[in-house]
């Protein structure tokens, strides 16, 4: 079955933030549909009143107590950063000119 | 003189005990290897010499001032590049952590460094682990031992690598769907994920948090089992650790005795698909396995064919999830878009993963953002789930009739360079055998069972056990490994080709 157009593709790809070149959606595109066409035979065996399985292990939830611990530093935090100023992240502008 | 890159680590070990060598020469012999013939295997991106051999030196201060030590105390070990090592350059194969220098270790590797084990460097890797040969590594790809022509194996090819070309005696991998077995098979090494849960994921750059699992990646099967206990145990920085002791591995792998055992074979994964070199040394190892006392059942899983579908839903839906941290604000790579003056976030964001992640990246992000939207997420994330139950009841199933399951690691030996790089769905069929157990959090183990008749190249034998039964896999992969010896007169490692090295120019 054909279930993933190039348009969609591209889309996807914008909500993952990742933007694509033509040539690198021609590819993708072709490759991610047959891909679908494959994964998409996990609807063939369970049935509705299988349960999901997130994880093999029962999860519960983990807490610590409410203590100042060592932790990084400012300067180490910010070591790995494309951009840094005054002790903080610098990140281009997140709203738009108007 | 002594090659101490031909020894296990346990004789490693006991050299050391003995004082019959130090940690300094040990390690030095093996950084010489390094530096003689990674230029033709590429297992490693980064070697410590100056850190490996600082540990190595404070490791034989400590003996020889009468400390009590750990039993790898002073054994050198490869570390795959995912794994977090404070001060050392960690890139997870990519390029959008080009330069990054962790603050921290891993959890793994505090234990490492804590057992007075030197690190060579770190080891190459299909990008984020996504990938089944390494040619997906954003520095190129690492070539097998073997054959310099085919792959190591994926995603830790370079930890495989590494320890087969005796670069190392030791190296952690990391498993989500078969990266520390499925190499090993290729390589011919020996291979562990361990149960989930077993050893911290803290300080691993996350794949898929549901999947992933660190374990050793050795030449025999007694080291597979010193190396789990040392990175083996409960972490307080991992929720998903176990809290639990480690389970008695390197008493079962001394032991190695399959008198008694059921063992199980799975209908249906040893077969269509299977190079028949590679089939053929599954049932010989089987019939090893009877001739030193087990009995054979045959057993049905039905739900593990669809369990590579199921993977490849939900493995990219969590690396769709887990990669979202790639951008471009706290640290990694930022790239400006092109043309833009004065780029909002959301274009760099979207600029700077185009130009950070290679191509399968894009392909499993993208996959998993379409499985887990709107409208699709009950079609294929919600199915892939229940899938994952079905293989869980297999598993339960199973093991009420059986101690172990037994498998071919992997349906071929190791094939040629770009021979799958253009084929995503070939090369995830690579896959097949080790995905049930990274789906219901089992362990398995491969270990090399000889050379296929058609190509005269590695093979490996998967065992996989119940979960927090981890001692089957090395009783039953001791007995295999000293059956195996017996016939073969010495470890298979011992029939692979010199490498060129230096030497050759």
């Amino acid at each position: 079955m054909s279930a993933l157009s190039r348009d969609e593709v591209a889309h996807v790809a914008m909500l993952a933030r990742i933007q694509l070149t033509d040539a690198e959606l021609d590819r993708l595109a072709g490759q991610l549909d047959q891909i679908v066409g494959f994964v998409a035979t996990v609807g063939e065996i369970a049935a509705d009143d299988t349960p999901p399985m997130s994880h093999p292990l029962p999860l519960e939830n983990v807490t610590r107590e409410d203590v100042v611990r060592p932790s990084l530093t400012p300067e180490q935090a910010l070591a790995a950063a494309p951009k840094a100023q005054a002790e903080r992240f610098a990140v281009p502008r997140i709203l738009d000119e108007d | 003189m002594t090659d101490y890159t031909r020894m296990t680590a346990a004789e490693i070990a006991a050299a050391l005990a003995s004082g019959d060598t130090t940690s300094v020469e040990v390690t030095q012999a093996h950084l010489d290897r390094i530096a003689d013939v990674d230029g033709d295997i590429h297992a490693f991106l980064q070697v410590d010499a100056e850190g490996a051999l600082a540990a190595a030196k404070a490791v034989d201060d400590a003996r020889a001032a009468g400390e009590q030590l750990g039993a790898l105390a002073g054994v050198p070990i490869a570390v795959k590049d995912i794994l977090a090592t404070k001060g050392l350059e960690t890139t997870a194969g990519s390029k959008i952590l080009e330069g990054w220098i962790p603050p921290y270790d891993a959890t793994v590797v505090s234990k490492l460094r804590a057992a007075g084990m030197p690190i060579l460097g770190k080891t190459n890797m299909d990008e984020f682990a996504m990938g089944s040969s390494t040619e997906h590594s954003a520095y190129g790809p690492t070539r097998n031992p073997w054959d310099p022509e085919r792959i190591p194996g994926g995603s830790g090819g370079g930890s495989a690598a590494a320890v087969a070309a005796f670069e190392a005696p030791l190296a952690i991998g990391t498993d989500t769907g078969g990266s520390i077995r499925q190499p090993a098979s290729v390589t011919g090494t020996v291979g562990t994920k361990p149960t989930y849960g077993g050893v911290s994921r803290y300080g691993i750059i996350a794949l898929a948090s549901s999947l992933d699992q660190a374990g050793p990646c050795t030449r025999s099967v007694l080291d597979a089992a010193l190396l789990h206990e040392v990175i083996g145990g409960h972490d307080v920085m991992d929720s998903t650790s176990i809290d639990a002791p480690v389970p008695p591995v390197v008493e079962a792998a001394r032991r190695g005795d399959v008198s008694g055992m059921k063992i199980g074979v799975i209908k249906g994964i040893s077969g269509e698909g299977f190079q028949p070199g590679v089939k053929q040394l599954f049932d010989e190892s089987v019939q090893l396995l009877v001739d030193r006392g087990a009995s054979v059942v045959e057993v049905e899983c039905p739900s593990f064919e669809k369990g590579l579908a199921a993977y490849y839903l939900i493995m990219p839906s969590e690396a769709s999830s887990n990669l979202a941290r790639y951008d471009a604000m706290r640290y990694g790579l930022r790239v400006g878009p092109e043309g833009v003056d004065s780029p909002s976030a959301e274009q760099v964001m979207a600029a700077t993963r185009e130009a950070g992640f290679g191509d399968e990246v894009k392909r499993r992000v993208i996959l998993g953002t379409y499985a887990l939207s709107a409208g699709y997420y009950d079609a294929y994330y919600g199915q892939a789930q229940k899938v994952r139950t079905l293989i869980a009841r297999d598993f339960a199933a199973a093991y009420e009739k059986v101690d172990v399951l037994v498998t071919p690691t992997a349906p071929t030996t190791a094939f040629k360079l770009g021979e799958k790089l253009d084929d995503p769905m070939a090369m995830y069929l690579n896959d097949v055998a080790t995905i049930p157990a990274n789906l219901a959090g089992v362990p398995g183990m491969s270990i090399p069972n000889g050379l296929a008749a058609e190509d005269g190249l590695p093979s490996g034998f998967q065992i996989l056990a119940p979960a927090t039964k981890d001692e089957r896999l090395y009783e039953v992969a001791a007995a295999l490994e000293a059956a195996l010896h017996d016939k073969w007169g010495a470890p298979i490692l011992a029939q692979a080709p010199a490498l060129a090295g230096k030497a050759a120019g």
